[in-house]
């Protein structure tokens, strides 16, 4: 292990800017916006929806179309290198006329740059967007949560499912506006759906495509599985 | 009381036969399981680093015979459920106490397990003792290291009380084929109805 | 040969899934300037000519999970060949709940989320909501909230090092650390009430200053504390058996760190020099002089090293957090924000009506959002919140380090043996709670 020296970096004192500070009286709206904002205007021109500067952090709405593109030239090109993805998630609002928005927290750790992505879906589209896992491989459990949350789809993910919910969950996506803070059903009913799930069947299908392990099943699990009983988390 | 799955263990007297042999008995038996209860600790969440700490050193458990945890379930006595229990845990929760074998006890510890505690939500089982009988209730959020201890002493007096002749107080639950549940589900739905918590996201107030 | 088939039906629009039914994972390399290339996939562990796997179930209750973790490995022997983690077993809605309480009312919470940084939770929350009300804390609360997060963290380390030394089978560091934590718990149970579920922050402030004689015993506890350090250093730092047990195992580079979002000590230990108190500061942190340990490896054991060594780095915090106490007020001298004393309530009709609407209405921000991180002692901690200008959050979100830390899990046991598997799980350093929420 190298020795515990202060966090210096390449590029401190150049790329990186000064030695950072706490923010002290920043302005609700408005103020220097992160630099990779105009750097996007210029690239992908009518992509950029709008900017926002709030509370000193950049927001970047984007279109939805080409969110995938822009992300990935966030990460690669050399000016940019956000590096880190810190956030995936989903806002919605109590008002019926303000969009569903998939946000990105994205980090730039060479730089210390903080930029936030938004991309807008209006109500009464589909909730699909673009996953960005083939760029950071931390959104695939991001992603999936804001799958369970809010049942956005993210095309490209390889593992879309369910992640905090069991999979057979019915009641719906529990961080919708339109989902009571109690859940749908009343709670005689969760109990017995939740105690259905079988926690002996406890394989998923995807866990047992291994095929040597299915023929060591025994023998009434391996009928059940070929008869095509669902099993529960 | 009338909610309660389990029926209340029965007097000496009303088990017919008691005698001289049968409670001194009944006294060895029970002071040694008293006194030698080895939990399982199913432990969730924040109680169960406070039940963490009520068997270190500070709050010794082992002066209770409790220092052999079982995180087998076939090896244990008391089921301490520490923390809340989500529905996804709910089917777990019960295979385990199943596994247990008799005699065995539960402490419910802390506001989640026994009741749902602060989450009056979606996700959150609104009382472990609607789906497996429980002993001992433990309030508090967590429940100081002092507030277990006092719950296990009072499932020690517990255990104390009993009388082998009684075969009510070994029997197990099962579920009604009916619906499926442990409880009457109208009893679940009255227990857990909203109190105090504010179900609004816009209306000010309590 | 089992045909797969998906639980949940979804449609992707590419499956992600090879010919064999399991996800496709392509390891991300870098190349001289930091850019991602895309490399071939590597041979996927095969399992020999007539060889058996078997399917073994960690979980979800299981001593050596921290928690209410399922691990489902497929084994060639003892070798993990495959991990798939599930988690969600404690899953209790905090998000949806925020959306329903007061900024206040939330503190209570973030108590509970991550059960083991309690107090360093309600800073960080505090911290956030600040942002987003566009409030300055005064001097003397924000020393007070370094004294807090630095004391979370140490007690959060000592979950940390009791915990995985009983998983890999050193049994008294335990209580060693027990009871360095039961002195921190006794301090904050003097100041805020509470041990474990310390509720201290509120917005503007904190929910009580420090009673008289705290810091004499904050000063004995960061006296006497490194000693305990250095024992567990003796024992354990140079001990063949924990050399032997933990090196080289569950290695991370540094460009696989950072492309999974991993943070806290599993990024520095690979190399990565990313602390949130020092990138992105707050709490004046930058007048403070501390450093931050980075490893080389990537392995358990600098994970182990880099804990360590964060633990004495807490300590030269706490001294320096300690002298420079100032004397002030710890709340912010705006009463729609923060709740008059009460004898003003009683008698001043303005500061009956402030307490008045405080209590039923809350604090009401502006209409923004604003996202504000800490360095937790997991990892990178984040709330972010969406206001519309009522007293309750659209959004309350919480970034948990654990959730990103443990997703990286399947990557880092595959080709481990069974025993190692929980060695690394606690050199993940999870908590079910913040994984959950």
């Amino acid at each position: 292990m190298t020795s515990s020296s202060p966090v210096a970096r390449a590029g401190d004192g150049g790329a990186a800017g000064p030695a950072p500070v706490t923010p002290h009286n920043v302005p609700h709206r408005g103020g220097p916006a992160n630099p990779t904002a105009e750097a996007l205007r210029s690239r992908f021109g009518d992509a950029i929806r709008r900017i926002d500067v709030v509370w000193g952090e950049t927001t970047v709405i984007v279109a939805r179309e080409r969110l995938l593109e822009i992300v990935r030239w966030l990460h690669d090109d050399p000016e940019q290198q956000y590096d880190y993805l810190s956030d995936v998630t989903g806002v919605e609002f109590r008002d019926p006329e303000p969009p569903l928005e998939v946000v990105w927290h994205l980090r730039a750790l060479s730089r210390r740059r903080f930029l936030r992505l938004k991309v807008e879906l209006p109500r009464g589209t589909p909730l699909e967007v673009e996953s960005v896992w083939s760029v950071y491989r931390g959104a695939d459990w991001l992603e999936r949560e804001c799958y369970d949350m809010f049942g956005i789809r993210f095309t490209g993910h390889p593992d879309l499912r369910r992640i905090l919910m069991w999979e057979q969950y019915r009641e719906g996506f529990p961080l919708r506006k339109d989902f009571p803070l109690r859940g749908r059903f009343s709670r005689a009913e969760q109990l017995r759906q939740a105690l259905a799930a079988n926690p002996e069947a406890r394989y998923s299908m995807e866990e047992l495509s291994i095929a040597d392990a299915f023929e060591d099943l025994p023998d009434d699990m391996r009928q059940r599985l070929k008869a095509g009983e669902r099993t529960g988390e | 009381m009338g909610l309660s799955p389990r029926p209340e263990p029965r007097s000496a007297e009303a088990t017919g036969g008691e005698s001289w042999v049968t409670t001194k008995l009944d006294a060895l038996v029970n002071w040694s399981r008293a006194n030698s209860l080895w939990p399982m600790p199913f432990g969730t969440a924040c109680c169960a680093i406070e039940f963490m700490a009520t068997a270190a050193s500070k709050y010794d458990l082992a002066r209770f015979g409790m220092e052999r945890m079982s995180f087998s379930p076939r090896q244990a006595d008391v089921l301490i459920c520490a923390g809340r229990v989500p529905f996804k845990l709910a089917p777990v929760i019960r295979r385990i106490w199943q596994q247990m074998p008799q005699p065995k006890w539960c402490i419910s510890m802390g506001a989640c397990a026994s009741s749902g505690g602060m989450f009056d939500n979606y996700a959150v089982v609104q009382g472990i003792d609607t789906i497996i009988p429980v002993d001992v209730y433990v309030p508090g959020c967590p429940p100081r290291p002092e507030g277990l201890l006092y719950g296990i002493l009072l499932l020690q007096e517990k255990v104390k009380r009993e009388h082998m002749g009684d075969e009510t107080i070994r029997r197990e639950m099962e579920p009604d084929p009916k619906s499926g549940l442990y409880i009457p589900p109208a009893a679940i739905d009255e227990l857990s109805e909203p109190f105090g918590n504010s179900v609004h996201q816009t209306r000010s107030g309590l | 040969m089992a045909t797969t088939r998906r639980t949940v039906d979804v449609a992707l629009a590419t499956t992600g899934l090879d010919e064999r039914g399991r996800p496709v994972r392509t390891p991300l390399v870098t190349d001289a300037s930091g850019s991602a290339i895309a490399v071939e996939e590597p041979p996927m562990l095969e399992p020999e000519l007539g060889g058996e796997h078997m399917l073994i179930n960690i979980g979800p209750q299981h001593p050596a999970t921290h928690g209410v973790l399922r691990l489902v490995l497929e084994l060639d022997g003892e070798t993990v060949v495959r991990c798939i983690p599930h988690v969600g077993y404690l899953h209790c809605g905090f998000e949806k709940i925020g959306e329903y309480r007061q900024y206040n009312q939330i503190v209570p919470w973030t108590d509970r989320e991550d059960y083991l940084n309690s107090i360093g939770n309600n800073v960080a929350f505090a911290l956030g909501a600040e942002r987003l009300f566009g409030l300055e804390i005064t001097e003397r609360c924000t020393v007070l909230r370094v004294i807090a997060a630095e004391l979370s963290r140490i007690i959060s380390h000592l979950v940390w090092l009791g915990t995985t030394c009983i998983d890999i089978g050193a049994f008294t560091p335990f209580l060693w650390s027990f009871q360095e934590r039961e002195k921190v718990y006794t301090l904050l149970e003097s100041w805020v009430g509470a041990r474990l579920t310390t509720s201290a922050t509120r917005v503007g402030g904190m929910a009580a200053d420090i009673p008289d004689g705290w810091m004499d015993g904050l000063r004995a506890f960061i006296g006497a504390f490194p000693k305990t350090i250095d024992e567990v250093d003796r024992m354990l730092t140079k001990n063949a058996i924990w050399v032997g047990r933990t090196i080289g195992l569950g290695t991370m580079t540094a460009a696989e760190a950072t492309n999974y979002g991993l943070s806290g000590p599993m990024l520095r230990a690979s190399g990565v020099a990313y602390d949130v108190r020092k990138d992105f500061p707050y709490l004046d942190y930058e007048t403070y002089d501390f450093d931050v340990p980075i490893g080389t490896n990537g392995d358990v054991y600098d994970r182990f090293l880099v804990r360590m060594e964060e633990l004495r780095q807490s300590v030269r915090i706490l001294q320096q957090a300690a002298d420079r106490l100032p004397d002030g007020p710890v709340n912010v001298d705006d009463h729609r924000v923060v709740l008059p004393p009460k004898s003003k309530a009683m008698s001043d009709m303005e500061s009956m009506i402030h307490h008045f609407k405080q209590v039923m209405e809350g604090p009401r921000p502006p209409v923004g959002e604003a996202y504000l991180a800490v360095e937790s002692p997991k990892g990178e901690k984040g709330y972010y919140m969406v206001s519309d200008g009522t007293s309750k959050p659209v959004r309350w979100r919480i970034r948990p380090p654990s959730f990103v830390n443990l997703s990286a899990i399947p990557k880092m046991v595959e080709g481990h043996l069974l025993s190692d598997v929980i060695a690394i799980n606690a050199s993940i350093d999870i908590v079910m709670g913040e994984i959950d929420r």
